[in-house]
């Protein structure tokens, strides 16, 4: 329990740090790149608006640094994240708030997949060590180390411009179906999350495979697991033994990688087009929509920070040890 | 891992006290002669050429528009061995001039990531109190802040036409990677903090930068090696990813760039595959070669990771399986003929 | 039920005891490799050692002698890269039923393991899987070997062997790390016995405890097996130990068995100058103040062991015959006794006069012996005249 009101802590302060840092980044940047954008944007927004980015940004006012953070966290704790200027005049709040759901769905459900399978095939590469499937592990490695959007473009080309078994863009294809809780509308979406998500899948699996394969190995050699042999148990009790202990430096592995699966599970996402964060990242990169990218940037924080709390749950869970008072 | 690349998820490394970090001297390099390493290690040495020479071969300027009347990208041909964007620019020579700079970022990050991790890492193993505290604190906030995103603000509010240089963007790379060698680096040097022959040195009254320097840092080498490695192929992924979203100079020709203006185009629906299959497959294949050395140095760190069994030819020659059962010690004699077939131990 | 005896150092608790009955386990010629080729390490080589029905057979030597590496394969427990080059194995399970420990296969060897054939561990805490609980680690052995009990016969055997080794029931939901070391020991002895086995291997079940708790758990050892009749081949580095608790001892050095013997008949009238040295390693609580001295030298390599007979760059009483020539276990002493005896020396083998402290006379039935009548090493090489004082000081 303590462990965990302490974790919960820990997470706290370091959202406290990225919240610190995306208010100092644009300040701290060399060139003034805010400056310069807010110059072009005076013709096409209205005043107030002007006004208010020059505040969320601290240019041509007299404001000090700390009254300026102090604003700063004001705005934010009212949920205000500002205008987003390319999709202006909608709040940030709002453009994000539009594609988090699809992120949410995609992203999570593929992770988790992508988890549960690669623990699950890094258990069987251990227990049928030196065998063929030995040599799934520089495969494996291939598929780690390739980008993530490059898989995706692989996929796309292959299956959906050459087969055209799946569709390349988009989440549902709004000339067909209409958002709602309809089977049509619902298996719309699965068909096209699919190639996305399988990107993902393959993209990461790869690691947790590798990752689990070698906790296993080194599980194996306990003492424990000569002992369940020596008690005559059946073969998938001992492997269970070993997978039970092994188990819990992977998903502290799990929450190591959270961050990067994500970013990478972003990126899928722009080239397919699907409209979650990762693709309003793109636009808010390509546009240069500050209010929007500083934003994105917190949201996509927050999440890693909640998922790493997740985690932190589930290992607790999964370990007595750490259950023991003091 | 992801951007894609590298660091697989659950890789935190098992380096207990057991396995082997090697107690006073660095035990002597050798090459494991695993096929794995060697071609990880053929392939590294082939982009490091690639990255030195390419510049130098490239047939055109990779910016230089070729011909103004073509819109559409050509396949591979004679002229163009991996043909040419839409506006008729020669695709291998962005390979070749992209090379240089994906390997210099990617080195750089390495290499400057690397130092931070150490010196962040051993200092935070070796000191105790307060100051460890607020050093682990300083690990840990670095491991769970999303690299990437934090990467993508930071380049997004560089002025739009700035051009920073390679080693600049590997230092800005290398600021967000090097807390997950820090860990471990901390990690070991505390367990190492504590054997006999550390603490016989301090009771002598060695300096610290001594001890650090010469009792702990030998026995650090492999991991320092290994998580080189990792941030290496972090730092390709992450500039790779930076470039494909735009955030870096569409002029500056790296790998990533190339993704860039494919990916303009959206030259994957479009079939144009030699124009997005060769950098993709680049940044997989570097990789690719850096991940399979780092099997090398887990095997070498960890002797149990080696692959299990024995080869052909031995299991041929002593009769044994090929791969030790687990929980069956294999015998390599014949029978005991003197005894009947095995009954079965009822109960 | 008979009286615990324990026995002290100078009382070994085997005075008295009838021997015990047929053969149980008998291996010949053992041969246990490390890795394979030039590279192998030799860890067992020719070992011969015979452990009958109720048996406490010691098997003691210094680390790296190969007693460890003895047991688990044996019953085919040694791990990678260990490997069984030579020599036979056979479990006698009942008559006319015997097991070809080495030839049996996976299954054959699961049905054979705990109900027949036991281990308990060194490090308990090791030994018991961290994240199940007590009770699962008990059930799992009754729900793999007696399909017969349901999980409430589950749970009233694993109480009962929990009240056995005398701990509370409750602490089946425990998990190991709640438990301190001596409850966890008990406990992993109470799971060896769970299914009553003929045969228990214990691998230095005491070492890692405080004395203390050492004479504890020994104490409830000796309480069980002379309830359930068990044979126990008890591995130690610690001969004191043995003495105490042993019915038969054998030594290893070098991957070889060197000598065995009847545990008194050791004690009082070592054969095998190694022993001797071992003997002389620790100290009497009772009677005059003997010089200590240690055995110089270390063990050999097992890569490359030494010609002759492996002891004899250490030997007090080397001859030149020992260098080249590997003496063979040979039945020596009282060969009309009910236990066997036997020694791998030459100074034994009646070619040679051999010296005072290794001719004692074996003690007979019911001997006790009074204080200080523990052989030792002479005090210095010159007293025996031997060359020995050479090759020891080499032997680093």
């Amino acid at each position: 329990m303590i462990l965990l009101l302490r974790r919960i802590g820990f997470y706290i302060l370091a959202a406290l740090v990225a919240i610190t840092l995306d208010f100092f980044i644009p300040r701290l940047m060399p060139g003034n790149a805010v400056a310069a954008a807010l110059a072009n944007l005076r013709s096409q927004f209205t005043p107030a608006t002007i006004k208010a980015l020059e505040l969320q940004y601290g240019v041509g006012t007299n404001q000090s640094l700390w009254s300026q953070y102090v604003h700063y966290w004001d705005k934010l704790l009212h949920g205000d994240m500002g205008i987003s200027t390319s999709h202006y005049p909608a709040t940030v709040t709002s453009v994000i708030s539009a594609g988090l759901p699809w992120t949410l769905g995609l992203v999570g459900l593929a992770t988790v997949i992508s988890f549960m399978l690669g623990t699950l095939l890094g258990i069987l590469v251990a227990w049928r060590r030196g065998t063929a499937l030995d040599n799934l592990l520089p495969v494996m490695t291939f598929f780690q180390a390739a980008p993530y959007f490059f898989l995706a473009i692989v996929l796309v080309t292959v299956f959906s411009t050459k087969l055209g078994w799946f569709p390349a863009i988009n989440a549902y294809d709004q000339t067909l179906v209409t958002p709602g809780w309809n089977w049509a509308y619902i298996s719309n979406v699965l068909y096209h999350a699919f190639l996305p998500a399988l990107t993902i899948v393959l993209a990461s699996a790869a690691g947790w495979i590798v990752g689990m394969r070698n906790v296993m190995v080194t599980t194996m050699d306990e003492d424990y697991v000569l002992v369940a042999q020596a008690k005559g148990l059946p073969k998938r009790r001992v492997i269970s033994y070993a997978a039970r202990n092994a188990i819990l430096p992977s998903v502290t592995g799990f929450s190591l990688a959270i961050g990067f699966v994500v970013s990478g599970a972003l990126l899928t996402e722009i080239v397919f087009s699907y409209p979650g964060i990762g693709y309003i990242l793109q636009q808010a990169v390509l546009e240069r929509d500050y209010p929007l990218l500083q934003g994105v940037f917190l949201i996509i924080t927050f999440a890693v920070l909640t998922a790493n709390l997740i985690a932190d749950f589930a290992y607790v869970l999964l370990d007595p040890r750490t259950r023991q008072e003091g | 891992m992801a951007l894609g690349t590298g660091v697989g998820a659950a890789e935190v490394p098992l380096v207990t006290e057991d396995t082997a970090v090697p107690a006073r001297r660095v035990r002597r390099l050798r090459i494991p002669r695993s096929p794995k390493v060697l071609i990880g290690l053929g392939m590294l040495v082939f982009f490091v050429l690639l990255g030195v020479i390419g510049p130098l071969v490239a047939p055109h300027d990779p910016s230089a528009s070729l011909s103004t009347t073509n819109g559409t990208p050509q396949p591979p041909s004679a002229a163009h061995w991996l043909g040419t964007t839409q506006i008729q620019q020669d695709v291998l020579s962005q390979m070749l001039v992209g090379g240089r700079s994906t390997m210099l970022v990617a080195f750089m990050a390495g290499l400057v990531a690397t130092a931070l991790s150490v010196i962040i890492g051993v200092s935070a193993g070796y000191v105790s109190g307060l100051a460890d505290d607020l050093l682990s604190m300083l690990i840990n906030i670095g491991l769970v802040l999303p690299a990437l995103p934090l990467l993508i603000v930071m380049t997004g509010f560089l002025p739009k036409d700035s051009n920073p240089s390679d080693l600049l963007i590997g230092l800005i790379i290398a600021v967000t990677g090097w807390a997950w060698g820090a860990r471990v680096l901390r990690v070991q040097t505390l367990s190492l903090r504590n054997r006999d022959f550390v603490q016989s040195a301090r009771i002598i009254g060695e300096r610290r930068w001594r001890i650090i320097g010469f009792e702990i840092l030998p026995g650090l080498v492999p991991i320092i090696a290994s998580s080189f490695l990792f941030t290496v192929i972090y730092g390709v992924g992450t500039y790779t990813a930076l470039a494909f979203l735009g955030l870096i100079n569409g002029t500056h020709w790296s790998w990533g760039t190339i993704l860039f203006w494919a990916q303009s185009q959206t030259a994957a629906q479009n079939g144009y595959w030699w124009w997005w299959v060769p950098p993709g497959l680049a940044v997989a294949l570097l990789g690719t070669a850096l991940a399979l050395l780092n099997f090398g140095i887990d095997e070498f760190i960890n002797p149990r990771l080696r692959s299990a069994g024995l080869s052909r030819r031995q299991a041929k020659k002593t009769g044994l399986p090929r791969r030790f059962p687990l929980g069956v010690t294999p015998v390599a004699r014949p029978r005991d003929s003197a005894f009947p077939a095995a009954e079965e131990p009822g109960s | 039920m008979t009286s615990v005896h324990v026995g002290t150092l100078d009382q070994p608790a085997a005075a008295g005891r009838a021997l015990p009955g047929e053969p149980l386990l008998e291996v010949t010629g053992l041969c246990v490799d490390y890795g394979l080729g030039s590279d192998a390490v030799h860890a067992v080589l020719d070992a011969d050692l015979v452990l009958h029905r109720g048996e406490v057979l010691g098997l003691a030597g210094e680390s790296g002698s190969g007693k460890s590496t003895f047991a688990y394969a044996v019953t085919r427990l040694l791990r990678a890269p260990g490997v069984i080059t030579g020599g036979t194995a056979r479990f006698h399970l009942g008559p006319d039923r015997d097991i070809d420990l080495l030839g049996a296969d996976e299954a054959q060897l699961r049905r054979l393991r705990w109900a027949h054939v036991a281990v308990v561990l060194q490090s308990a805490m090791n030994a018991l899987n961290p994240v199940l609980s007590i009770g699962d680690q008990l059930g799992d052995v009754l729900r793999a070997h007696r399909p017969d009990l349901d999980r409430t016969g589950r749970r009233e055997r694993s109480v009962q062997l929990l009240d056995m080794v005398g701990i509370a029931a409750d602490r089946l939901r425990s998990y190991p790390h709640e438990l301190s070391g001596g409850m966890r020991q008990r406990v992993m002895i109470a799971m060896a016995l769970a299914l009553e086995p003929q045969m228990v291997i214990m691998d230095e079940p005491t070492t890692a405890l405080d004395v203390v708790t050492q004479r504890e758990i020994l104490e409830e050892l000796a309480g069980l097996r002379d309830r359930l009749g068990f044979a126990v081949l008890f591995i130690t580095h610690d001969l004191s130990l043995l003495i105490e608790i042993a019915d038969s001892i054998a030594i290893m050095y070098g991957g070889r068995i060197v000598e065995q013997a009847p545990a008194e008949a050791l004690f009082r009238a070592p054969r095998h100058p190694y022993t001797l040295g071992l003997l002389g390693s620790f100290p009497s609580l009772h009677g005059p103040r003997v010089r200590m001295t240690g055995i110089a030298g270390s063990p050999p390599d097992l890569r490359d062991p030494p010609a002759g007979c492996p002891f004899h760059p250490r030997c007090h009483y080397v001859m030149e015959r020992c260098r080249t020539e590997l003496p063979p276990l040979r039945p020596v002493g009282r060969a009309a006794g009910p236990a066997p005896r036997a020694v791998a020396c030459w100074l034994q083998d009646g070619s040679v006069p051999a010296p005072a402290e290794l001719t004692r006379p074996e003690p007979g039935p019911g001997h006790t012996a009074g204080p200080g009548s523990a052989p030792a090493i002479p005090a210095t090489p010159a007293d025996t005249g031997s060359t020995a004082a050479d090759s020891e000081g080499g032997a680093a």
